[in-house]
């Protein structure tokens, strides 16, 4: 069997606030092709591991290689740079303004010649193509690209931007807790698009505290605990209680079966 | 699993039918209001709907119309602008003080005037970005420091005898039988251009995301506080304009123009449709605005109404523009 | 608050030097600081008071309509030991409350240039009398215009102000036509009147309702306004109508920049009130009720005069140069 590629990997991270230390030493390994959901309690430094990967903070120590070449990240634009899109659970999209103005926001596409260059004029036709083909890409149904997105419903506004971070992602799509917003059905169709971004080729690390949601999609299951990596889990082969166990402590790592943990 | 186009939220069926009817309100209610008021005056008067009247509307609102420029993209991104009129006085009377008493060359004369309400935006823009104060509060202070600069400076006198360049904009030309005013041009040749940046360009865009959602605007990489800085500092640009307007339109430099524009220019951009709370509206909403105000006005006098009749209506038009922006987004909240 | 704390410790200042020498203390406020009208007005008030060797204080509101900020003023210079205050009102109702708690007091309080409502409020007012302001000029335009029928213009203040009341009724009884008399705060509407508009005092707006005003009525040939800033605007409306020559302008206050329009031909008179007048009055009686005891009541007329360029018969006026000597403002 092939050695799995790894598209995106941590050593050793190290984060302290003040006397708190949120990351001690954390690592993490994130494969092409794969859903990789990432649970922790709160405290557990998930969200610190999250940030540091997304460019939002910079930790003390340690180091993250991106398609094995190391990177340093100052800021969550540096990491959309390097090809790392995040999702988070704010519907992070402007209402009043069209799916298609919202896919392409902060990177919009202007006129080709003159008008673009002197007017800068933006290619609206084009703009609204492209998006209607990457939401097509991942089979959401929307006909116009020229609505507003505040007449979508919850699913839908998400799934505009998970379409978005799909559109632009060239490496890594990180989704920050992308269901907690929803409603049961809304969540589910959520769930179903971020199945087709990883078939579409994009790694995608999830973020989660729905159990469900993470046994129903993920691949592996990185255990966040205590600022370290505790465990990375097989959700086909352990139980949903076990993993809860591991998350809170009850279960030691070295405690848990050899055919639970993924390899 | 196919993911189809979704009801709206349930809610009240009568609301739901309504806000289809409606649709966002955009230009087009204030633009009707403006209409109907024209047909409302032009039968009770047969002066108001002549080339000449229309023409001289337009001078009226010129001043308050292109300070709602600059207050239009304020409130576009969730701000407001209440120094907005007393900055314009300050330009008008640094321009014209310039020319008479200094004796600089006119378009000199005209640039400084422009500069200083542009410092005002400046100021106005730093203090809400890089301060973090809120627009309203900000905008208060610098409202009482222009005031009282511009009455120190002008020792609350007018500043008479203008060189002709500097009034130049007020003059007219004429159009078949009707004199029209250079700055009534102006103005409209600004509105155009504000509208199609906003329209058409990336800038406009980001004014309107950063209005419609700051933090999601922010984390898709757009530089949020420069865009406000900017809007703040173009509308300074805007007011200086709007204060050679003035100068040009009245023949002096006033020391107590702008008191009442600056709530007109607030009146009209809300008339016009564009939401307080960002993100939402047209530029050209604004001039619709500001030429209800004046129609009614011009209106009312041809009428022998009493000027309260004036106030009272735009009072009454504010609230009803106000409700239908809601009312037509508030399924959307 | 700057200016609070800075009057406060002035007004401290006064009040030890006062004990001291047992100077009268006159307190003046005024509407605003800056409006050359109340700069001339202080003048005045300084003069006199060294003459008198009085002891002067002095504050404002902050804009004109600022009554909170007259009310801190009277009271900080009570505190101060004024025993006197003089006071143009910017809301002549709202200050009666404040008025009635220092002449409780004990202090002489004395509207100046434009009264409280009631009158009475205060012990006395020295002002113009502003209908006789308005019917000089009234006079005055009935002669300018020899018979001819007129078609009249009033570019007034807003509606229900006294002042404006009275000028414009007052110009229309001087010109002999159908008016109310100096008490009423309504407008008299004759039908020699073919447009009535507000201008604020304000030249812009003064400029805009006299277009409007020349859209209703092509043919007006007199214009009443409330004070010369709304002449000014009207001229200018008149000029791009091509009628500035055709048409009479008539109007009130006597400042400086006015008296200059007088004499440019773009005014044809105004009858000139005098604000040094009433505040040197003002601290006059401030003595007199320091010394004495003794209160003035009543109102006192602090004169007005008509100035004109060309005088016409039948009418008293002075010219210009004497306009110019006695104007408040920047010369």
């Amino acid at each position: 069997m092939a050695a799995p590629q790894i598209v995106m990997q941590a050593k050793g991270l190290v984060k302290r606030y003040g006397h708190v230390t949120a990351l001690e030493g954390a690592d993490f390994e994130l494969r092409a092709g794969e859903i990789l959901a990432v649970i922790g309690d709160n405290g557990a430094g998930k969200s610190t591991l999250i940030k540091a990967l997304s460019g939002a903070i910079v930790p003390d120590e340690g180091e993250i290689l991106l398609d094995g070449q190391p990177v340093h990240f100052k800021s969550p634009i540096d990491a959309r740079r390097a090809g790392i899109e995040t999702v988070y659970q704010e519907l992070a999209v402007a209402p009043a303004m069209t799916i298609a103005e919202n896919l392409f926001l902060g990177r919009e596409i202007r006129k080709p010649g003159w008008r673009g260059r002197w007017l800068r004029m933006l290619d609206k036709k084009r703009m609204a193509e492209e998006s209607n083909r990457h939401m097509q890409d991942l089979k959401i149904g929307i006909r116009s690209m020229s609505v507003p997105v505040e007449s979508l419903s919850g699913g839908q506004r998400q799934g505009v931007a998970v379409a978005r971070s799909a559109a632009f992602a060239r490496h890594v799509v990180i989704m920050d807790e992308p269901t907690a917003a929803l409603g049961v059905k809304e969540g589910n169709m959520v769930l179903e698009l971020i199945r087709r971004v990883r078939d579409r080729g994009l790694p995608v690390v999830l973020i989660s505290h729905n159990m469900p949601h993470v046994f129903e999609i993920a691949d592996r299951i990185h255990v966040a605990r205590l600022g370290k990596r505790a465990a990375v889990l097989n959700p086909k082969k352990i139980s949903m209680s076990d993993t809860v166990a591991v998350m809170t402590g009850a279960m030691r790592p070295e405690d848990i079966p050899p055919e639970c943990l993924a390899h | 699993m196919a993911i189809t186009t979704a009801t709206p939220h349930a809610g009240n069926r009568t609301m739901e039918s309504l806000k289809h009817k409606l649709p966002p309100i955009g230009v087009l209610g204030p633009f009707f209001a403006l209409l109907a008021a024209c047909v409302f005056f032009a039968a009770q008067t047969d002066t108001f709907l002549t080339g000449g009247n229309l023409s001289l509307v337009l001078q009226q609102v010129m001043v308050v119309g292109v300070i709602a420029i600059g207050q239009t993209l304020i409130i576009l991104t969730a701000g407001i602008d209440l120094s907005c009129g007393m900055v314009m006085a300050l330009g008008g009377i640094v321009m014209s003080k310039f020319a008479v008493e200094l004796g600089l060359p006119v378009p000199v004369a005209i640039v400084c005037g422009i500069g200083v309400t542009t410092l005002f935006g400046l100021a106005n823009g730093l203090l809400v970005t890089r301060v973090g104060l809120p627009p309203f509060i900000v905008t208060l202070g610098t409202l009482n420091i222009a005031f009282a600069i511009t009455q120190l400076y002008s020792h609350s006198q007018t500043v008479s005898d203008l060189p002709d360049a500097m009034t130049w904009l007020g003059t007219t030309f004429g159009i078949g039988s009707t004199q029209v005013a250079f700055g009534t041009v102006l103005m409209l040749l600004l509105y155009g251009i504000v509208w199609f940046a906003l329209k058409e360009t990336a800038r406009g865009r980001h004014v309107y995301a950063v209005g419609n959602n700051k933090e999601a605007t922010r984390l898709t990489g757009i530089p949020t506080q420069r865009v406000l800085l900017g809007v703040y500092v173009l509308a300074g640009a805007f007011y200086g304009l709007a204060s050679l307007l003035s100068v040009s339109r009245t023949g002096v430099g006033d020391p107590n123009a702008g008191q009442t524009e600056n709530l007109d220019a607030i009146t009209a951009v809300v008339l016009g449709g564009t939401s307080l709370f960002g993100g939402r509206g047209s530029v050209l909403g604004s001039l619709v605005g500001a030429l209800i105000v004046g129609v009614f006005r011009n209106g009312l006098t041809l009428m022998g109404v009493s000027s309260v009749y004036q106030i009272l209506v735009t009072g009454i038009l504010v609230i009803l523009a106000v409700a239908a922006d809601q009312l037509s987004h508030r399924k959307e909240r | 608050m700057q200016m609070k704390t800075a009057f406060a410790l002035s007004a401290l200042c006064a009040a030890v030097a006062a004990h001291a020498a047992d100077q009268p203390v006159v307190g003046l406020i005024t509407k605003t600081e800056t409006n050359p009208f109340f700069v001339k007005m202080k003048e005045g008030a300084s003069e006199a008071a060294k003459a008198k060797g009085a002891k002067l204080l002095s504050g404002a509101g902050k804009a004109d309509g600022d009554n909170a900020g007259q009310v801190t003023a009277m009271e900080n210079m009570i505190a101060a030991g004024a025993k006197t205050i003089l006071i143009t009102p910017s809301d002549s109702k709202a200050i009666v409350p404040a008025i009635k708690k220092a002449r409780e007091k004990g202090v002489l309080v004395i509207a100046l240039d434009s009264p409280a409502d009631p009158a009475d409020a205060t012990d006395a007012l020295f002002a113009t009398d502003n209908y006789k302001a308005g019917v000089l000029i009234g006079e005055y335009a009935k002669a300018a215009m020899g018979g001819k029928a007129v078609k009249i213009a009033t570019l007034d203040l807003f509606p229900g102000h006294p002042v404006g009341a009275q000028r414009h009724n007052g110009f229309l009884q001087g010109y002999g036509l159908k008016s109310l008399d100096a008490k009423n705060n309504e407008l008299a509407h004759p039908s020699e009147v073919v447009c009535m508009a507000d201008s604020f005092g304000d030249q812009a707006k003064g400029q805009t309702a006299m277009e409007n005003c020349l859209q209703k009525n092509p043919d007006i040939n007199l214009v009443y306004t409330i004070n010369e800033p709304a002449a000014a605007g009207a001229f200018n409306a008149l000029k791009k109508a091509g009628k500035d020559k055709s048409v009479l302008i008539v109007s009130v206050d006597g400042g400086c920049q006015g008296i200059k329009d007088v004499a440019g031909g773009k005014i044809a008179a105004t009858s000139q009130q005098y604000p040094l007048k009433m505040a040197a009055m003002g601290v006059d009686a401030g003595v007199e009720y320091a010394k004495t005891g003794k209160k003035p009541s009543g109102y006192t007329d602090t004169g007005v005069t008509l100035i004109a360029a060309k005088p016409v018969s039948g009418v008293e006026s002075k010219d210009t140069k004497v306009g110019t000597d006695l104007c408040w403002g920047k010369k």
